[in-house]
């Protein structure tokens, strides 16, 4: 898999060409300017070193590493984002507390109810398993209200959206499990004798396999063509309805896979506070990755790119001392900025100013 | 309500009277919300049979009930506004911040009050309206600016002892004729705060300009089909953008109450209030596909939100969870009769 955040170290006659492709200019653009402002600004922003962990292992450490570590979750959430957002012109805002529901389940599980454990009550895959399962039931009943009331996605998710974190805490009985053992901790640090994060290679295998599905299943084109006309897709064949559906469901994974890397990170869990806002983060990723809200074509590497731009925007943030809690108003800032140049006024505004000084010259001569 | 007069004087009726969607979907709010009050007094029974039981409904919740209301005229336009919890939050923190620690009265708080609402409304209006960005998008930012602003303002929480201030919020309107007796014998009077008197006020002015001025009329045309009302003639532009501006700014009168009836700044104020409105609107029988929608239903939305969490915390669910599960529930049971009550609609149409 390349990584997004290399591309700007390639020659730039590529990257140039790259630009030109219209739904991806605005991410690159975006990444650009990150890239440019950290080199000026302090370029051991892309230093990596090696250092001890706290188990004496030897792991990669960096600004870059921790970027691509961090925005792991959010490219899971990304990819499934875009689908439901091409499939059914509207966003699921109820990924974070969905996040949050598969996080308890997998911790009740593996904690065999209890306050905390040592070892794994039960098997690490079943009880991803188990947590998957879940999360697609969650993903089904959106889905279902969406597709099957015809409900605005962003009404029917907020459901989940408000209920979900309660959810979480029932499941637990508002416990906060803690587990000790460090295997369950492997798939959100690192693997022994690996120096690089394993939330990596997790997003790598989703986005290789979302690749595979994509290429070789009809998946995408039913999507595109459920979202630009459910009417006519419905002529030729395809039924809109269990498209949706399948779009939420597919989003369950995601966040399942999510929910799991988050609770693997700490092994433990704040039904409060785990992926508290990253719905926006989500959206944001996909509109960054010049995807349109109102559904139809897609591009979800685009989306891909995007969420590792939010979590470089972050980083960034938090390298130059941003409080935490003060750093949504930056990247609102940021954010109105990126949709104010991308809206088609601007761009049709810009695009004449750039013809009116050609024109002039032309006339000149 | 006069549901169905208008057409039967334009003699237009034909055999059966009709509730356009608008009132059809207030109707059963009210019908929902009346069942619930009355189930409660009778199978529960308790605090419910007490008259202030029901005003301190209205007392904890005007902000919600302003809040509800604007946000139910941008859902009519067919917009959204995400950002109203979150303003409430940034323009209690700024009052609080400024009467503490620069020496404010209460003048001051309603100028800032208001002036943040009014900056929000005119911003994410012009970016929704002119620029054609989509609102939930702009007020998703807008939510995210709030919330960051609210920790620079201010990260501690920050408790009012200004005299003036305080002796405006304690103020009690005594109802008469409501209050009853408490368990020593002692006749206690039942009373509402200050808040509820404002907030009940934008609800009449609001309901006032949905019906009868050509603004508000014009909300319903642009929500319900946009390219029609601009062939009538309806700037929609100008019509949306006034839509969020007035949003925006109950946010911050919502902020104002809000800051009235707890006193003092916290970044967890109105937290989740946005979403308490949204659904209060939605209950209320405002669409999100814009068009149809009423302020006096956002009232009762927000009234049957309140009841169904009083009557499910006295039921025995007390632990915290239950209140949003149960908001959440309602919301689920109001969007399937809603969806279902549109289909058959307009299935009998065609």
């Amino acid at each position: 898999m390349t990584t997004p955040v290399n591309k700007p170290k390639r020659p730039e006659e590529s990257l140039f060409k790259r630009l030109t492709r219209q739904q991806l200019f605005i991410p690159f653009a975006a990444l650009a300017l990150l890239v440019l402002f950290n080199l000026i600004a302090d370029p051991s922003f892309f230093a990596v070193s090696i250092r001890e962990n706290s188990l004496g292992n030897p792991v990669l450490s960096g600004h870059i590493i921790s970027v691509l570590d961090n925005a792991s979750e959010l490219v899971l959430l990304a990819i499934g984002m875009t689908l439901v957002t091409a499939s059914s012109g509207g966003q699921d805002i109820s990924v974070g507390a969905t996040m949050a529901i598969a996080g308890s389940v997998i911790l009740r599980m593996v904690c065999g109810g209890q306050a905390s454990a040592d070892t794994m009550q039960m098997p690490l895959v079943l009880a991803v398993l188990i947590g998957i399962g879940v999360t697609m039931c969650f993903g089904a009943f959106n889905g279902a209200l969406v597709a099957y009331l015809n409900i605005q996605p962003m009404v029917a998710t907020l459901i989940m959206f408000t209920a979900g974190r309660s959810i979480a805490a029932w499941i637990n009985n508002n416990q906060l499990p803690i587990i000790n053992d460090l295997a369950f901790k492997y798939a959100g640090t690192f693997l022994p004798g690996i120096p690089v994060p394993t939330p990596i290679f997790i997003t790598a295998f989703m986005i290789a396999l979302f690749w595979l599905i994509l290429k070789f299943t009809n998946l995408g084109l039913y999507t595109q063509s459920v979202g630009i006309n459910p009417h006519s897709s419905r002529l030729n064949g395809i039924d809109p309805q269990k498209v949706k559906l399948l779009t939420y469901v597919i989003l369950g994974v995601c966040v399942a896979v999510a929910g799991f890397m988050r609770v693997s990170r700490s092994g433990s869990i704040n039904y409060s506070r785990i992926a508290e806002n990253i719905e926006m983060d989500a959206i944001l990723a996909v509109a960054l990755g010049g995807n349109a809200l109102s559904g139809g074509r897609f591009n979800i590497y685009g989306s891909i790119l995007g969420a590792y731009i939010i979590q470089f925007l972050t980083t960034t943030l938090y390298k130059y001392e941003v409080p935490s809690t003060a750093l949504p108003a930056y990247k609102a800032v940021v954010v109105i900025l990126l949709v104010v140049f991308s809206s088609p006024v601007v761009r049709e505004k810009l695009v004449s100013l750039k013809k009116a000084p050609a024109k002039a010259a032309k006339e000149a001569t | 309500m006069p549901k169905g007069i208008a057409v039967d004087n334009q003699g237009r009726l034909k055999g059966r009277t009709s509730l356009s969607d608008t009132n059809l979907l207030l109707a059963i709010t009210v019908v929902v919300f009346f069942l619930l009050y009355l189930s409660a007094i009778i199978f529960l029974g308790g605090s419910f049979t007490k008259p202030q039981n029901f005003l301190n409904i209205l007392n904890n919740n005007a902000s919600l009930i302003v809040l509800a209301c604007g946000m139910s005229l941008v859902m009519i336009t067919g917009g959204i506004d995400i950002s109203v919890g979150a303003v409430t939050c940034l323009v209690c923190m700024t009052c609080a911040v400024n009467l503490e620690r620069q020496g404010g009265n209460i003048f001051t708080v309603i100028l800032i009050g208001l002036g943040i609402g009014l900056l929000y409304g005119v911003v994410q209006g012009f970016l929704v309206a002119h620029l054609g960005i989509q609102p939930f998008i702009i007020s998703l930012a807008g939510m995210f600016f709030a919330k960051g602003m609210t920790t620079i303002v201010s990260k501690e929480p920050v408790r009012v002892t200004n005299e003036s201030f305080l002796a405006i919020k304690e103020l009690r309107i005594i109802v008469p004729g409501l209050g009853s007796n408490n368990k020593l014998g002692q006749y206690v009077p039942a009373y509402i705060e200050v808040g509820v008197v404002i907030a009940l006020m934008v609800v009449l002015l609001l309901f006032w300009l949905l019906r009868w001025t050509k603004l508000g009329r014009s909300f319903y045309a642009v929500g319900g089909n946009n390219q029609s009302a601009n062939m009538l003639g309806i700037n929609v532009r100008q019509t949306k953008f006034l839509a969020h501006v007035l949003c925006s700014l109950m946010a911050g009168l919502g902020g104002i109450l809000y800051f009235l009836h707890v006193g003092s700044g916290d970044v967890a104020n109105a937290a989740g209030d946005e979403m308490n409105a949204i659904a209060s609107s939605i209950i209320g029988g405002t669409l999100l596909t814009g068009g149809v929608g009423n302020v006096v239903g956002s009232l009762f939305g927000v009234l049957s939100l309140n009841t169904i969490k009083r009557i499910v915390s006295s039921l025995g669910f007390d632990e915290a969870w239950w209140s949003n599960i149960t908001v959440a529930a309602m919301l689920c049971l109001f969007l399937v009769i809603q969806s279902v009550v549109l289909l058959r609609k307009n299935k009998s149409k065609q």
